[in-house]
């Protein structure tokens, strides 16, 4: 999976450079989310802009990053979804799950 | 009046690689129907979802010792109703016994079913000869 790490504010950025998440590549995100929180960096943004389609398998590895964060009192965000994307959050009710914001601006202003 | 018939036959390997090509065929025929009324952008997403997740499912219920095993996609549209169909040969699963996914404590598995249930009209999972055949129906209109 193309993505790249980021260290801003005290958090880990996770942009994710695919167009699509899904059952081929999902395994290997949900992987780098857990070997980040295993080396302490526990406030995750993940960043899913160039993002447009994700599947079951893919919100799988998201809530497995979110629930691991949250076990060790961090915390996995996530910013930047097209509509479609955010669509599929509603459907699943994970929109209530998941702190979603609309950009990394967004994150970091309501931290201060 | 009514979309002209369509009819995609694919078969691939039992990997995770082709799920994009599969996805990406529902998503065109979305896109090139002729009299489709409805948020277009939409069913191409979902038919791509529906798509990728069945796919998914075939190839986790397939023989992993056999490396040539294969699982075959169909897609069918006649008039206003859109037929897709996914075989595997696998031991199958009791589709019925899938629950609802946990809304409140939502678990990282069993969504995939969820969404084929909710976006389109009609699923069933059934033995035929020595295969299984997930069959979902969207209707168009």
């Amino acid at each position: 999976m193309n993505l790249t790490l980021q260290k801003t504010n005290g958090c880990t950025v996770l942009f994710i450079k695919e167009e699509r998440i899904d059952a081929h590549n999902s395994g290997e995100l949900k992987e780098t989310i857990l070997r980040l929180i295993e080396q302490g960096e526990i406030n995750i943004i993940v960043q899913l802009e160039q993002v447009r389609f994700i599947d079951s398998s893919g919100l799988g590895a998201l809530l497995s990053g979110h629930k691991n964060a949250a076990a060790k009192s961090g915390k996995l965000v996530i910013t930047n979804l097209q509509q479609q994307v955010l669509s599929m959050f509603e459907l699943t009710r994970l929109n209530r799950i998941f702190e979603i914001y609309a950009d990394l601006n967004e994150v970091f202003d309501s931290e201060t | 009046m009514c979309n002209s018939v369509i009819q995609v036959e694919v078969i691939i390997p039992t990997q995770t690689k082709y799920l994009d090509l599969i996805g990406s065929i529902g998503e065109h025929i979305a896109k090139e129907l002729d009299d489709y009324s409805g948020d277009r952008e939409a069913l191409a997403y979902h038919l791509n979802l529906v798509l990728t997740e069945a796919t998914v499912n075939a190839i986790k219920h397939a023989h992993f010792d056999n490396p040539k095993d294969t699982v075959r996609i169909s897609i069918h549209i006649h008039e206003n109703e859109l037929n897709i169909k996914v075989y595997d040969h696998g031991q199958g699963f009791d589709l019925e016994s899938v629950p609802l996914p946990d809304f409140e404590h939502p678990q990282e598995g069993g969504m995939g079913i969820f969404f084929i249930r909710t976006l389109m009209d009609s699923v069933t999972y059934t033995r035929q000869g020595d295969c299984n055949v997930l069959e979902i129906i969207k209707y168009l209109s």
